[in-house]
């Protein structure tokens, strides 16, 4: 079916929220066109979206809080699958999905110099939190520095439960390892595999310190006893805790069945101000999780592409 | 494992239901991949074991091996296969079907023809030779044979199909790989199975929810299984 791409164009560029009067109910059939009078269907009604993202913006339940408003807009339907940053990036590269949202930036610029992913825009952030036991057996509490604190656990050789799943987190806590100088390793390092919420438990289970996303530590936070140690930027925390989300189309050069007209929709409805306010009005136990990113005064021209990439040093 | 929370548990039972026909979304999901899954698989797997069950060819204690090997296969690396199979690079890649319940029904397909090729063979090969030849005596035709023997057999048969639903249903790796766990925004599953819920929900530490969906994936099983032997009694009284 051909994509009527003035009307998709003129529904993008003027970012108008459509009205619902005459909205095609998702998983109808697009035959019907609505002329010229700028209804909701932009050519890609019906269609269906396929966004692999990491565990934390899942399990916070945020992407079903906002979805259904890109849903109705466009009369499509989004598949979201929860895998971590490493798998949802390795499925993207494998043609299986049309959009990703992740968090590990140096993951995502050897996505983009490889050419598989497009387009790259900032999307929001969070941070990272160490939690721990109470009774904080490696005494790094009020620590200012993640590093010290890891350090501390390591020489006491407290438990520490890592993610071990190559996801956002997982790559944070080995940058902030490899940052202390440490190389973790021993009984008390376990790895368990595992989304950041079973992590989470596994860690409660066993009081043992582990490195979170603040999101889902405030999602699971009325389920276990886990305390924040170390704080990250959000509350003032050191800045190497500081957690970016990003978001990136499938190259259709690379993957021809990638539906990139309806993930350019999706990044520019998900980066509007409608949605950015959504992802800052959502809240989790009274507490805002995600802050919102892609709307600036000054635009930052270098979240397109991978950081210092420069068109003669990158072929 | 909290258990104290009974109040909390009850009025999880209470709330859960309603939540939009998230649970009753769920339920319908995993039935129906898994029984399609395994009426395909029926028909596949018992023309194998009558094969096998009347004929002698050359290479059978192959292909018995081989199903016996599929018995114990892990369903983890079932769903990595049909994962490189359905994917957009794989040989199937055109058809787009990964994260679609029919890639996780080609994985359930595989975990369950196995054990109900196997234990229909067992059933067939079981029928006394005596029925067989009584069979053969009263001028039957080979496939007059076969029916008999069938006949004879409906009851292993049952079972097979029975343990090949049990494995079915109760799966969790493949469908997580190839299916990938997912509801629409509004709640309503796509190809979220209960046993994929469950691990979801544990992994958020909803131990209530948890816990629930798997008393409901325990009742279904039991229920199936409960109106299968039914059946078989009804037909032994007869």
């Amino acid at each position: 079916m051909p994509i009527q791409r003035r009307e998709f164009i003129a529904a993008i560029g003027t970012g108008v929220v459509a009205s619902t009067a005459g909205c095609t109910q998702p998983g109808q059939s697009n035959s019907q066109s609505d002329g010229e009078s700028g209804g909701s269907q932009a050519g890609v009604a019906g269609e269906t979206l396929t966004l692999t993202t990491t565990t934390s913006t899942y399990d916070t339940g945020l992407l079903d809080e906002i979805h259904p408003a890109f849903e109705d807009m466009y009369g499509v339907s989004v598949d979201a699958v929860a895998q971590g940053t490493g798998a949802a990036l390795e499925s993207a590269r494998n043609g299986d999905s049309d959009v990703v949202m992740v968090h590990a930036r140096g993951l995502e610029d050897e996505f983009m110099r490889n050419g598989y992913g497009i387009n790259r825009r900032d999307l929001m952030f969070n941070d990272f939190v160490i939690v721990g036991p109470e009774s904080d057996p490696a005494g790094i509490q009020g620590m200012g520095s993640a590093t010290e604190a890891l350090t501390a656990i390591a020489e006491s050789e407290a438990q520490f439960v890592s993610r071990g799943d190559n996801s956002g987190t997982h790559t944070k806590e080995l940058n902030l390892w490899e940052a202390a100088g440490t190389e973790p390793g021993g009984d008390w390092y376990q790895e368990t595999g595992t989304g950041m919420g079973e992590a989470l438990n596994v860690a409660n289970q066993q009081g043992a310190y582990t490195l979170s996303d603040r999101g889902t530590y405030i999602s699971q936070r009325s389920e276990i006893d886990l305390v924040i140690l170390v704080q990250g930027p959000i509350e003032d925390g050191p800045e190497i805790l500081a957690n970016p989300y990003g978001i990136m189309a499938v190259n259709p050069g690379v993957h021809d069945n990638a539906n990139y007209d309806l993930a350019m929709a999706y990044i520019g409805w998900i980066t509007s101000p409608g949605a950015q306010d959504a992802i800052s009005s959502y809240q989790v136990n009274g507490e805002q999780l995600f802050f919102p990113e892609a709307v600036s005064e000054n635009p930052n021209f270098q979240q397109y592409v991978p950081e210092g990439w420069s068109s003669d040093s990158d072929g | 494992m909290p258990l104290d929370s009974v109040g909390h548990l009850l009025q999880t039972v209470v709330d859960l239901p309603f939540r939009d026909g998230y649970v009753s979304s769920i339920i319908y999901v995993s039935l129906y991949v898994s029984v399609i899954a395994v009426t395909l698989s029926t028909l596949f797997s018992i023309p194998v074991a009558i094969v096998m069950g009347f004929g002698d060819f050359p290479g059978k204690q192959f292909v018995k091996s081989v199903i016996n090997t599929g018995m114990g296969f892990p369903s983890v690396v079932v769903g990595l296969l049909v994962l490189f199979t359905v994917s957009n690079q794989g040989p199937l890649g055109t058809l787009e079907l990964i994260f679609t319940k029919e890639a996780m029904i080609m994985s359930q397909f595989v975990l369950a023809t196995p054990p109900i090729t196997a234990i229909s063979l067992a059933a067939i090969s079981g029928v006394d030779e005596n029925v067989r030849d009584a069979a053969h005596v009263l001028g039957g035709t080979r496939v007059d044979v076969a029916l008999v023997v069938l006949k004879e057999a409906r009851y292993g048969i049952a079972t097979a199909v029975l343990a090949g639903f049990g494995r079915a249903i109760s799966e969790v790796g493949s469908v997580l790989i190839v299916g990938g766990n997912i509801t629409s925004a509004g709640g309503i599953s796509k190809t979220r199975t209960l046993t994929t819920a469950i691990q979801l929900e544990a992994r958020q530490g909803q131990y209530e929810t948890a816990m629930i969906l798997g008393a409901v994936l325990v009742a279904l099983v039991l229920t199936v299984n409960a109106v299968v032997v039914r059946l078989g009694d009804q037909e032994v009284q007869r």
